[in-house]
């Protein structure tokens, strides 16, 4: 039983991270059905930004966490601005390749900046372990998953209350409509970009407390695949539920299987939705056949 | 004085090379490649056995991207299946190199054809994803199937020899890699132009129509898969068989967008656009490093930043090219060639 407890609450601490990073991945997709394969590049880089606001430049953490998240939104403007808007209406593969080359220049810079070495992380988070109904786990991997949940409530509110939330569900829905209401898909590709570096960065602050600062982070951006297929590519409850399944059912067969099993579950679980049920759990029907 | 490129007969349009001065170009070329290994250094050999290599490859990919309109993530496992069943092939079973490499090669594209069934339901990012899936999984069954394959070890492939020559030698291998390469394209620019081809093409424009004209979406797409898994494992068998050592860490999901870079850069749905691809993403780090070394005495800093520019330049070319000139240096090579062509009058 407190194996049990263990393996969920640190399967579920994973797969809030992976949500965090999903969730981004979500919100472009929804605003310009782009899919970003730079994710994890933009959690690598919120990690390591973090890293030089508290350690390089010795900031307080709150205020670190706040640098690295303004300048995460302003490196997701950037991007749109140069990389995104003139690819505007170009195909998938033409997309896919642009964020491709993106993460390449990313973890270039990240390289070039940093180093390649991974970096000891002031960890902030209150490190002690916790007991929780038997079982121990660490207060960060808590703290991860409150703070996770927080996050993703404020997006749920942001989309369902705020003047430019509001707007990206309608160029979700319908572009042109939303273009003859009078809004600018300009701004809101770019706040779509920016929002989803922040959450990212978010992510890569999480891991960073929970594992340190290196570059094999940016392995979570290829698991965020398999979480935005589960829940579907274009719902944002469904990257948190579905975040929340691939932590587990990682943490469950790595705590119970083994053989290295746990690494390749996901990508199965993956091939198995695109088989039975392509748009996911929350995702809207609409891909068609031939 | 020409306009243009204009046709008055049928047999003149249908022709592979349609007008004489591509013919002696392309014997040009021919010649450069028949003479270059009498005076390449060893390390001109390696590179341009690489990059005979990649353009099989290349041209496997680009036939089902960038004819069939299939995107692909998958190209480093199919590779992998290539590399490794050659190698057990000639392990295990003795098998010599001439056999082991078309059966390798068939091996490759029945595992193609097996990650091509999700593309019966699937389109465009979906099938991209699906494929980045068959990639992962593929690389974890090499790393763990420790008995077939030896795991996270290196499988040690003895090297091909015939009459008693050993072929894995630069200047032996450059015959094999340049005939393949040659044979490889010869193929895909007539299959491309075959009904088949044609079928292809129509699917990537769009494929409701073409199952209205009678093309089967569902056929041609597994062919697609099949023929370019065939071409992709032949280039993993050569790799295989001129490296005489395989481990995973080359057929990583890096490989697979190598690949993409290459034809993407040299141009999707172009024969010539995947060769010079390959030379493209080959060249580029040989060249980077080999300016490394010269600044390894009087400025090691600079050196020492080599990698990360090599990294961020593979990824600022990707970008350029798909803002700047999306159909590639096939393209660029186009538009010199017709710029020659109807001088001085180009409008």
């Amino acid at each position: 039983m407190e194996v049990f407890l263990q393996l969920t609450l640190s399967g579920l601490s994973n797969g809030m991270v992976y949500a965090l990073v999903a969730v981004g991945f979500v919100i472009i997709y929804k605003a310009s059905d782009v899919i970003n394969f730079a994710q994890g590049e933009f959690l690598t880089f919120g990690a390591y930004l973090s890293f030089a606001f508290l350690v390089q430049f010795g900031l307080p953490w709150s205020l670190g966490v706040l640098a690295t998240m303004i300048v995460a939104g302003l490196i997701g403007l950037l991007v749109e601005r140069l990389v995104l808007r003139p690819l505007i209406g170009e195909p998938v593969i033409s997309m896919i390749m642009a964020t491709i080359g993106l993460s390449s220049v990313l973890k270039a810079l990240v390289n070039g900046i940093w180093g390649p070495r991974p970096r000891a992380f002031p960890a902030f988070l209150p490190s002690g372990e916790v007991e929780v109904f038997g079982a121990i786990v660490g207060a960060d991997r808590l703290v991860t998953i409150g703070v996770a949940f927080t996050l993703l409530l404020l997006l749920t509110l942001f989309f369902r209350y705020t003047r430019d939330g509001i707007a990206m569900r309608a160029i979700a829905d319908d572009q042109q409509a939303a273009l003859s209401m009078g809004i600018s898909i300009r701004r809101v590709l770019a706040v779509a970009w920016a929002m989803a570096a922040i959450s990212a960065s978010v992510g890569g602050i999480m891991l960073a407390n929970i594992v340190g600062v290196g570059q094999e982070i940016s392995v979570v951006g290829l698991k965020v695949f398999p979480v935005v297929i589960l829940g579907g590519l274009d719902s944002i409850p469904g990257a948190i539920i579905g975040g929340a399944i691939i932590g587990l059912l990682e943490a469950y067969t790595g705590g119970y299987v083994g053989h290295g099993l746990n690494l390749i579950v996901p990508y199965i679980v993956l091939i198995l939705v695109l088989m039975v049920r392509p748009y996911g759990l929350f995702g809207k029907e609409i891909i068609e056949r031939v | 004085m020409e306009s243009g490129v204009f046709f008055s007969d049928y047999r003149n349009d249908a022709a592979l090379r349609k007008m004489p001065l591509q013919k002696i170009r392309i014997g040009l070329f021919v010649l450069a490649v028949v003479i270059f290994p009498f005076f390449a250094s060893p390390f001109l050999l390696n590179l341009a056995n690489q990059i005979a290599i990649a353009t099989v490859g290349a041209l496997g990919l680009n036939l089902l991207v960038g004819y069939t309109g299939q995107i692909s993530l998958g190209q480093g496992a199919f590779m992998a299946v290539g590399a490794y069943a050659a190698g057990i092939f000639t392990v295990r079973f003795g098998l010599p190199f001439y056999l082991s490499i078309p059966l390798a090669s068939l091996m490759a594209a029945a595992i193609g054809l097996l990650f091509g069934l999700p593309s019966l339901r699937l389109k465009g990012l979906y099938l991209a994803i699906a494929t980045l899936a068959a990639q992962q999984i593929v690389e974890w069954i090499i790393t763990h199937w420790t008995g077939l394959t030896g795991g996270t070890e290196a499988l040690v492939v003895p090297a091909p020899e015939l009459f008693g020559v050993r072929l894995n030698r630069d200047f032996n291998f450059y015959w094999i890699g340049v005939t393949v390469a040659g044979l490889s394209a010869l193929f895909v620019a007539n299959l491309v132009r075959s009904r088949v081809g044609r079928a292809f093409v129509a699917i990537r424009d769009q494929d409701i129509a073409a199952s209205a004209i009678g093309v089967n979406v569902f056929q041609y797409k597994l062919l697609a898969f099949a023929t370019s898994s065939f071409l992709v494992g032949l280039s993993g068998a050569l790799i295989a068989n001129y490296r005489t050592i395989v481990t995973w860490e080359r057929f990583t999901i890096e490989t697979s967008i190598l690949y993409l870079a290459m034809i993407i850069i040299g141009g999707l749905g172009s024969v010539s656009g995947s060769f010079f691809g390959a030379v493209l993403i080959t060249l580029l780090p040989a060249v980077i490093n080999t300016i490394g070394r010269n600044f390894q005495d009087s400025a090691p800093a600079i050196a020492a930043i080599l990698p990360f520019v090599q990294q961020a330049t593979f990824g600022l070319i990707i970008i350029l090219f798909l803002i700047l000139e999306p159909e590639g240096l096939a393209k660029l090579w186009r538009n010199v060639k017709d710029y020659f062509r109807v001088w001085p009058f180009s409008y």
